[in-house]
């Protein structure tokens, strides 16, 4: 008999032993705000994760918030994705497409700047599915900042908005990141330390 | 092989240990306290995590099935592991055939569980743990002490010159920012350059095929996404029917462990996806033991199980004695209803006494485990173990005696008569501080109450029949 098989074989003969099965209770499937309450949710948990809150009025000013934005971190090489928008894109530095670069090359940019799907109000998260003005996970990874553009209509309430709204991007095999906050440990004496191997500084772009 | 409370009695007389681990667990205590009690409808996520668990394990052939089959369609393949061995022999012959000499690892307890470390170690490749923690333990040639934090028992001095002896980065302070930086730079190298990567699984999802790993550090991200081949191995019991299924464990699971509202990276991947991540992709189902305690009908909620090391945070004999005494990667109160399951009562059968059954891990469990009424009928099973294995063991024929003299009203008012003679030379003030023989073990750290000069029996006899 295959592994598969017995493995099959065995889990069936456990079911004389499964107790009956329970109703699911109704827990929240949404979060009952407007707009406005829902973007300042999201700006007060980005805040707990120290992650600074840029503004803009439309697409039109991304680009030169953008750009000042990178002088002040001193962002000396950025890299995008290949099908970003020309109105988001900063003039300084020029942005590097990620037209297939090696991970060497991602490693040693600087920045990264892109996109998002969505983002949850509750939990400060932003979510990527390797879709439109977003690029491939490694470009989000590898360089030690990631500057991300945020739609205030992009925000949801809580996780099981976002749930429902990832599930056609999932069917269709798209790949998803949460993020909450820049990467954290607190291995040591628990001491936390944010920043460890994914990008160091988050900053986020948001468009009204 | 050494029982818990021989392992405790050096584990306690460790100071460094005890302080890091109250500290930890006071510390997590709190945060997951609060965030718990911030969200309105906990205890009915609570409940629809408990429920979904349930209904899952019924139906697990169902959903394994479908689960092979919506991964194998998005281009990964899947391999069935009835043993640890067998899960080894997998793994190594996938990393084997890419040439591989290294392979660098997601913190995942399951690996641990099948001894993955070893075997890759003597089949010539080397295992690199990327958790900043299992590295510490890795490095140090140590053994994890807590399920989330696993070097808690050490501090940044001892951190620091483990840094500077195996990075070659020189000098280093002993800041935690400094040395977290420094592993920072050690592991780039090895994340950029290293063909395989070998993760657990948090959760997968049966309807899409995806599998999810929950993280901190995005040393999982670098090994989910960066290598060609990823293989990922993953306990049965981990699947979930549905995608929607996600939102009930993505808000338990970080509020129950690190007390977070959500933690920084969850990635979740279905097969292969071109030109993005691995191109090969491996998911290998786990039995190891986990049918034989669905089969026990009375154990079986064992499976539902998160991983969240809540209960091990809420533990007061957790807290003193640490994870080292529980001699297992699962640690706590779930590690001793887990481990004696997994590995048999003969290797693991005092765990399930070391507990005061007062509850406070049922009570929090983000999926409402009753690790108390698990552990008392785990003890029953040790002791018919026990039991069976020797026909003669001082315990069982002090109870048999005991049943014996309890049995008979005039035994055991001829046993009370006779203790209280024989008690004369050790009884002071109504207390006895020390027992004789094999007794005295009870007696080396409380006394005992002494047989007072009137048992209540005499006393009701006497007052009904006046003389």
């Amino acid at each position: 008999m295959s592994a598969r098989d017995e493995m099959i074989a065995r889990i069936r003969a456990t079911q004389t032993a499964a107790p009956p099965p329970a109703h699911i209770p109704a827990y929240r499937t949404h979060m009952q705000a407007n707009r406005e309450t829902l973007v300042q949710h999201f700006i007060e948990r980005l805040a707990d994760y120290h992650v600074s809150v840029l503004r803009a009025r439309g697409d039109g000013e991304i680009g030169e918030v953008a750009s000042r934005q990178l002088a002040t971190r001193n962002i000396a090489s950025l890299v995008i994705p290949s099908d970003m928008p020309a109105s988001w894109r900063p003039t300084t530095p020029a942005p590097r497409e990620d037209t297939g670069l090696s991970l060497q090359d991602l490693d040693a940019a600087a920045g990264a700047m892109t996109g998002c799907l969505l983002a949850i109000a509750e939990t400060g998260t932003i979510v990527l599915d390797s879709g439109p003005g977003q690029g491939r996970r490694a470009l989000t990874l590898l360089p030690d900042y990631h500057l991300c553009v945020v739609r205030e209509s992009a925000i949801v309430g809580i996780m099981p908005e976002a749930i429902a709204a990832l599930h056609p991007h999932v069917l269709r095999g798209a790949p998803i990141t949460f993020f909450s906050g820049p990467s954290a440990t607190a291995d040591i004496e628990l001491d936390r330390v944010e920043g460890v191997h994914g990008p160091r500084t988050l900053d986020v772009l948001l468009v009204a | 092989m050494k029982t818990f409370p021989e392992i405790a009695h050096t584990e306690l007389r460790d100071t460094q240990l005890r302080r890091n681990i109250r500290k930890a667990t006071t510390t997590i205590r709190a945060r997951t306290a609060r965030v718990t009690a911030e969200l309105p409808d906990w205890e009915q996520l609570r409940d629809a995590g408990q429920a979904i668990k349930q209904a899952t394990l019924r139906d697990l052939d169902k959903h394994l099935l479908q689960l092979e089959e919506r991964v194998t369609a998005a281009g990964g393949s899947v391999h069935w592991a009835r043993d640890a061995e067998e899960a080894r022999e997998i793994i190594i012959g996938i990393t084997r055939r890419h040439g591989a000499t290294r392979a660098i690892k997601i913190k995942s307890m399951t690996t641990d569980e099948i001894d993955l470390n070893p075997a890759m170690h003597a089949a010539g490749i080397e295992p690199i743990e990327t958790d900043l923690a299992d590295m510490i333990v890795q490095l140090m040639d140590d053994t994890p002490s807590h399920i989330l934090v696993p070097a808690i028992h050490r501090n940044r001095a001892e951190i620091q010159a483990l840094f500077e002896d195996k990075f070659g980065q020189g000098k280093l302070t002993d800041k935690p920012t400094d040395l977290t930086a420094a592993a920072r730079l050690y592991l780039r190298e090895k994340f950029l350059n290293t063909p395989v990567a070998i993760s657990g699984a948090n959760v997968a999802i049966a309807e899409t095929g995806s599998v999810c790993v929950v993280e901190s550090e995005g040393n999982g991200r670098m090994c989910l996404t960066l290598p060609r081949v990823l293989i990922s191995l993953m306990g049965i019991e981990k699947v979930l029917p549905r995608f929607e299924d996600l939102q009930v464990f993505l808000q338990l699971l970080p509020r129950s462990s690190t007390g977070e509202r959500m933690n920084p990276y969850t990635s979740l991947w279905s097969g292969v996806r071109e030109a993005d991540g691995p191109q090969e992709f491996h998911l290998v189902l786990l039995d190891n033991g986990r049918t034989k305690i669905m089969a026990d009908e009375a154990a079986r909620e064992t499976l539902h199980c998160i991983r969240c090391s809540r209960c091990l945070n809420v533990c007061p004999v957790y807290e003193r004695t640490g994870g080292h005494a529980y001699d297992s990667m699962y640690q706590g109160p779930i590690g001793a209803i887990l481990t004696p399951q997994l590995r048999g009562y003969e290797k693991a059968g005092s765990l399930p006494f070391a507990s005061t059954l007062c509850g406070a891990c049922y009570e929090v469990c983000p999926v409402k485990i009753n690790i108390p009424r698990i552990l008392i009928h785990l003890r029953a099973g040790a002791t018919d173990a026990r039991r069976a294995a020797h026909a003669i063991d001082p315990e069982t024929v002090a109870m048999k005696a005991a049943l014996w003299m309890f049995a008979s009203q005039s035994r055991l008012g001829a046993a009370q008569a006779l203790g209280r003679i024989a008690q004369r030379a050790i009884a002071h003030d109504g207390l006895i501080s020390r027992l004789p023989g094999p007794l005295s073990g009870w007696t080396d750290t409380r006394d005992f109450p002494a047989l007072p000069a009137q048992s209540f029996r005499a006393w009701w006899h006497n007052r009904a029949h006046p003389k």
